[in-house]
């Protein structure tokens, strides 16, 4: 099947058969090979990119369903070549990574979670990466990265995206008083760039 | 021995980033499955149903006409094109080969392996092939497997023993007799292993018009090239393995020589690149990567004061149905067979049984996270009978602790200490070898380093080995900017491919920092010695008179020679190199292991050179009903030696305890009575997320060692060598008020709820 | 761990769906495929087609409809998290959410895909179990719907029948003044396949007598199970009294063992976590609310 995939800010254009994964869909056709496979049944979370923005597994996806959705791969992030994003540059910093295999995934997950919470406790970050599985670092330093990359993210001068339709909880929060102005779930359930 | 250094460290021991970490941020690590060849071909193996048959036939005319497919290879093809992969023992009747040769011996074994243009078409392809067994008795526990009328897994062998070795150390059955008190107890270490996230990969190419075989692998593993060859037939001079591949991961157990060994026979017979990538289930199943499942019989003799005197072991391992190095995780731990307590006679009887099961591989640390469970029980133990360890610990923060666990109790909350002091042998000789195998006769471990500085005055390092995060690149340029006093942020460190290469017994026994740092350190003192040489050649005095700072020397305050003109001098103008030295600026130093010089004589050797050294504190509390462990406070003590980056030493330490965590409470390959393995893929085998692993706050030390180029010991172990034991600790501490006690590894929730009821019960309430 | 080959579709309306799965009886729905994927990967599962429903508009939404909130089969999980209506009306569903899988499982996953999943284990068939949910379906003949407890025969087996496609879940809205809820899970690590699921809710009158109650365990059987205590109703619910309550609602309730878990495991915690929910669940109701509450949109 022929379709175009929008990846990192760019159309392109793949014939994949319908079993082939998203995952397999950018490595092979698309040579992002910055995402990586660990599991392939949805478990590790190494195979994680974002669409339109949120976290979700690779793996689990066909890539005749991904079109219309803007796909962000790790190949994606750094702010130019030879760049680094305030959070790679934190990972780095704090020696957040070993053998890197799960870091594409750790990284693309830390960074949806600093875009919509820019003062995340430590339980959040915890939740957060919760779902990416790391055998090298024990996760502290991972989790002092996110930490240091929120600090720097505050003190920054730039303006990120804000997202209207927050999950309303904190750790063993009620839902009583959610934040208004929510966007309902028949509106924003369907991928950017409309389609079918 | 080297001299003390008069002057502070500048790089060594600063907090420098790990430079290889800005390639892995950025998604531009290089992994063996981002190897793309042309014309590559992949494959996918059928895995056996059966714990022991006989194969009876192989039918693969449905597999062949399947859309791709190249090749379907069976066990008998293989047997026929190669050599038998090595054990290390000898046992020459137990042969491994990449695939099953007449007879499967555990459920998942790998029986054909099919090439095809796709991944997706090789399974296609698989799912045609029909295999028809004759089911043959089997055995999966390691206590039947001793019995000699269990089903031998290697019929030739004669039986499931394959190593049955008893070591005494001193006087053992006196200190026994005169010992007022003894206990025994059994302790079992279930079967788990290090599993990284990368499964092993390999990419294989064969150039029959350059006779040379090039390997691209997810590898960790000394002597691989070698074996390669060995097993293909080859001169070892027709392998070539690019080891400029980033491993994913590794801890171990990634020693991929079958799936590298049937790969590259594939290519061989194609004549095309073939790349064999494990999924998670042929790496969970058949990926030979489990580590030891081991049970240890205790006997241990004390006294009023609570000091063991003597103590009797008996270990041992189901090591699944083929030898390979595993045998060698019960030898390893002898070097650190009492851990850090004054026992005075030691009896250890180390037997390796194989059974129908998946084979084992070399698992962090060797065997010695298992051994140091069975000893910090036996302490543990021993403490109970005696207030002897808050005698040990009478300290403010300890008895904080206490208070802390006790007032949990007093609201109903399971509550408990644990507490573990361990060895990490660190520097990784291989003597463990001859001591298991008498005819084994070596002794050198080696490795190496080249360092360049070409012409324009820059410096470039070669190492001769992967790495699967440790930070090696970062170490060496370190090491080498710390000696040669400039900026280890300018030093390049390259990777060559095995023929390039000096000699590298690669990253296992915790080695790297003390071999590949001393390696490091050696090749940049005889290139600073050359400078210096050129410098008092060139100002007409003796090297002796001469200052070395920043790269460049001096003598008093007028003469000097900055590092561009000693490098213009070397490479450009001979005429002023002193007699008989060689024009260029490159040195190679090949380093043997400290303290690696002798064979074992009586049952003793020396082991590894350094011992680095942890202390383990724990608290934990649960509810009794619910039963499971929340680890409310992890502090551990850890001293190896100097740090050449406090960043990586911090990293390994908190990884080893989350490792650590995952085999005591959590990771287990389990099979069922028919053999078949359970625990087959990450729903069922679970590793520890963020939400399981605590904050660990570490305490430093610093002892350094004596032998060593800055006193650096190893910590790829730290960590996991004493987690389990003391994790198994607290949980003990909080069910003692209930009379009971966990001695089998991983302990899961339900076995401590069950366990807490079954008390309850027994006490009538 | 490649799936095998199907065909892939995409309708655009349900009936369109239904026909491609009357004319194929291999073909199969995929909705957020979180549950389904992994099974066609190890080929557990080897459709010939795969429908895909997920972005068939009537499909998605959380909208109130009369005493009950409905939403579309295909609706995600996390929109459902984020959606205001959900919080303030379905407050048990909105406190299981966050134990469903991770995050980036819940941003692709779906309500209905969960339902049709039926994992005996599973975060939202207990809650539409424990409320009394409907399960909407449709076919090529028409509409039909039926409760959830019905609806949920057996470990991942439902009343579905071929060329069904699951439409949307009803859940019933309970309007009186105060009501509190409660949901708590055991596993070996969070947000893993339950052990042990309890799901509470009561209504209780401004003395604190319980007026309606529902009580729910996942994980102990084949499905998940509403538990009868409706002898609360009218009592006041003290500890003592819930701890009764539950012993007696659990004593038939069946259960099993498996590598991870003890069956004398699953049963214990049953009763624990029955206990504690609805515990939890009245010192929910019993909150403090603001003098102006508004409780409906």
């Amino acid at each position: 099947m022929k379709l175009s995939l929008e990846v990192n800010g760019s159309a392109r254009d793949i014939d994949v058969e319908p079993r082939k994964t998203l995952l397999d869909a950018l490595r092979d056709d698309l040579l992002l090979v910055g995402t990586h496979a660990g599991c392939e049944h949805g478990v590790c979370g190494a195979c994680t990119v974002l669409l339109d923005g949120e976290p979700v597994r690779s793996c689990l996806m066909f890539a005749v369903q991904a079109d219309g959705y803007a796909i962000t791969t790790i190949e994606g992030v750094a702010t130019a070549p030879g760049e680094l994003s305030v959070l790679q540059d934190a990972f780095c910093e704090t020696h957040g990574l070993q053998c890197g295999f799960c870091t594409p995934g750790m990284i693309l997950t830390s960074h949806a979670l600093l875009e919509r919470n820019d003062s995340p406790s430590r339980e959040d970050i915890v939740e957060a990466i919760s779902g990416n599985i790391c055998r090298c670092t024990g996760y502290g330093q991972i989790v002092e990265a996110v930490e240091l990359a929120a600090e720097r993210l505050r003190k920054a001068n730039m303006p990120r995206k804000r997202h209207a339709n927050e999950p309303n909880r904190g750790a063993g929060a009620t839902h009583d008083s959610p934040r208004s102005g929510f966007l309902e779930a028949s509106e924003s359930d369907t991928p950017h760039g409309g389609g079918s | 021995m080297t001299a003390p250094k008069p002057l502070p460290p500048r790089f060594v021991s600063s907090n420098r980033r790990v430079r290889e970490d800005r390639r892995f941020v950025v998604g531009h690590g290089k992994f063996v499955a981002d190897v793309v060849r042309e014309g590559m071909l992949h494959v996918a193996l059928l895995p056996s149903q059966h714990p022991s048959a006989r194969i009876l036939e192989i039918d693969t005319s449905e597999a062949l006409k399947m859309p791709g497919v190249r090749h379907v290879l069976t066990g008998d093809e293989l047997s026929k094109a190669t050599d038998p992969l090595m054990n290390g023992l000898e046992t020459p009747n137990v042969r491994r080969y990449p695939l099953a040769v007449g007879q499967v011996r555990y459920a998942g074994e790998w029986v054909v392996a099919v090439a095809a243009d796709t991944r997706a078409q090789a399974e296609d392809a698989v799912e045609k092939v029909r295999v028809s067994y004759e089911p043959l008795p089997f055995v999966l526990d390691a206590e039947k497997a001793l019995d000699p009328s269990s089903p031998p897994v290697h019929p030739a062998h004669g039986s499931n023993v394959l190593l049955d070795k008893t070591f005494v150390w001193g006087d053992v059955e006196k200190h026994f007799a005169e010992s007022p008190r003894h206990l025994s107890f059994r302790v079992v270490w279930g079967r788990n292993s290090t599993v990284p996230i990368e499964t092993f990969g390999v990419v294989a190419e064969w150039d029959p018009w350059r006779d040379m075989l090039d390997v691209w692998g997810s590898i960790q593993m000394p002597k691989y090239p070698d074996q390669i060859a060995r097993a293909l037939r080859l001169p070892a001079n027709n392998v070539r393995v690019h080891q400029d591949i980033d491993v994913g991961g590794s801890y171990g157990v990634k020693r991929g020589i079958k799936q590298t060994v049937l790969a590259s026979h594939l290519s061989r017979v194609l004549s095309r690149p073939v790349r064999l990538i494990e999924d998670r289930l042929e790496n969970m199943r058949a990926g030979d990567a489990h580590g030891p499942e081991r049970i240890f019989d205790v006997d241990i003799a004390f006294d009023d004061e609570g000091i063991v005197k003597s103590m009797k072991m008996r270990a041992l391992d189901n090591v699944g149905a083929y030898a390979g190095r595993s045998p060698f995780q019960l030898g390893k731990p002898i070097g650190a067979i009492v851990g850090p307590y004054k026992i005075q006679s030691v009896q250890y009887r180390a037997q390796a049984v194989t059974s129908n099961k998946a084979a084992q591989e070399a698992v962090r640390g060797f065997g010695q996270a298992p051994t140091n469970y069975a000893i910090e029980t036996a302490i543990d133990k021993v403490a109970a009978y005696h207030t002897v360890v808050a005698k040990v610990l009478d300290h403010a923060g300890y008895k904080a602790l206490v208070e802390r666990r006790d007032s949990l109790r007093a609201s109903g909350t399971m509550a408990g200490i644990g507490v573990a002091a361990c060895l990490e042998p660190s520097g990784g000789n291989s003597s463990f070898e001859p001591l298991l195998n008498e005819k084994n006769k070596t002794t050198t471990w080696m490795e190496s380093c080249r360092i360049m500085i070409d012409a324009l005055g820059f410096v470039t390092v070669t190492i001769h080995a992967t790495s699967a995060g440790q930070g090696h690149e970062s170490l060496v340029a370190t090491v080498v900017g710390e000696v040669l006093e400039i900026d280890p942020d300018l030093i390049r460190v390259v990777r060559p491919d095995s023929l390039a290469s000096l000699p590298s017994n690669t990253p296992v026994g915790s080695r790297m920092a003390i071999m590949l740092g001393g390696a490091a350190y050696h090749a940049a003192q005889k290139l600073k010695t050359k400078l210096m040489h050129i410098g008092a050649h060139q100002l007409g005095c003796e090297p002796d008179d001469l200052a070395y700072a920043d790269g460049g020397v001096s003598e008093g305050d007028d003469k000097a020679l900055p590092w561009a003109d000693l490098v213009n001098i070397a490479h450009r103008n001979f005429h002023l190199l002193p007699e008989g030295m060689e024009p260029g600026l490159e040195v190679t130093h090949v380093m043997q292991v400290p303290t690696g010089d002798k064979l074992p004589k009586d049952g003793r050797v020396q082991m590894y050179p350094c011992h680095s050294f942890e202390f383990h504190l724990v608290l934990i509390a649960f509810d009794p009903v619910i039963g499971k462990p929340e680890i409310l406070r992890y502090v551990i003590g850890h001293d190896c030696g100097t740090v050449i980056n406090p960043h990586i030493v911090k990293g390994m330490t908190l990884g080893g305890i989350a490792h650590g965590l995952g085999a005591a409470l959590l990771e287990e390959f389990v099979y069922d009575a028919e053999g078949n393995i359970m625990t087959q893929s990450f729903m069922d085998y679970l590793l520890p997320s963020s939400h399981e692993v605590p904050e660990v706050e570490i305490v430093h030390h610093c002892t350094p060692s004596p032998y060593t180029v800055f006193g650096q010991k190893g910590s790829g172990e730290s960590g996991y060598l004493g987690a389990p034991a003391a994790i198994s600790g607290a949980l003990n501490d909080a069910v003692s008020p209930c009379g009971i006690s966990f001695s089998k590894l991983p302990i899961r929730i339900s076995a401590i709820s069950d366990a807490i009821a079954a008390s309850a019960l027994n006490k009538g309430k | 761990m490649k799936a095998a080959q199907f065909e892939y579709a995409r309708p655009e309306t349900v009936t369109e769906a239904c026909e491609i799965l009357v004319r194929d009886d291999n073909a199969r729905i995929i909705s957020g495929g979180q549950t389904l994927i992994p099974m066609l990967a190890m080929r557990l599962a080897r459709p010939s087609t795969l429908v895909d429903v997920y972005r068939i508009k009537s499909l998605k939404g959380v909208t109130e409809q009369g005493e009950a909130v409905v939403i579309g089969a295909a609706t995600r999980q996390v929109e459902v998290e984020r959606s205001t209506l959900a919080c303030q009306k379905l407050p048990l569903l909105a406190r299981a959410l966050p134990w469903v899988g991770h995050q980036p499982t819940r941003n692709r996953g779906t309500v209905g895909g969960s339902i049709a999943n039926a994992d005996p284990s599973a975060e939202i068939p207990l809650v539409a179990v424990t409320l009394g949910a409907e399960i909407e379906i449709a076919n090529v003949d028409g509409e039909t719907s039926m409760p959830a407890d019905e609806f949920f025969i057996g470990a991942m087996v439902t009343s579905v029948m071929p060329g069904d496609c699951l439409t949307a879940v009803r859940f019933p809205v309970w309007s009186e003044e105060r009501v509190g809820s409660a949901f708590h899970e055991v596993s070996a690590r969070k947000s893993d396949f339950a052990f042990v699921s309890a799901a509470a809710q009561v209504a209780v009158d401004e003395e604190g007598i319980c007026r309606k109650i529902a009580l729910g365990v996942g994980g102990l059987g084949d499905r998940p199970v509403s538990l009868d205590v409706s002898s609360a109703v009218g009592a006041k619910l003290d500890d003592a009294l819930i701890d009764d309550l539950v012993r007696e609602a659990c004593r038939y309730l069946e259960t099993y063992g498996d590598l991870h878990a003890s069956a004398e495991y699953r049963s214990r915690v049953a009763v624990a976590l029955s206990s504690r929910s609805l515990h939890d669940a009245v010192a929910d109701a019993g909150r403090p609310r603001p003098a102006n509450t508004e409780q409906a949109r």
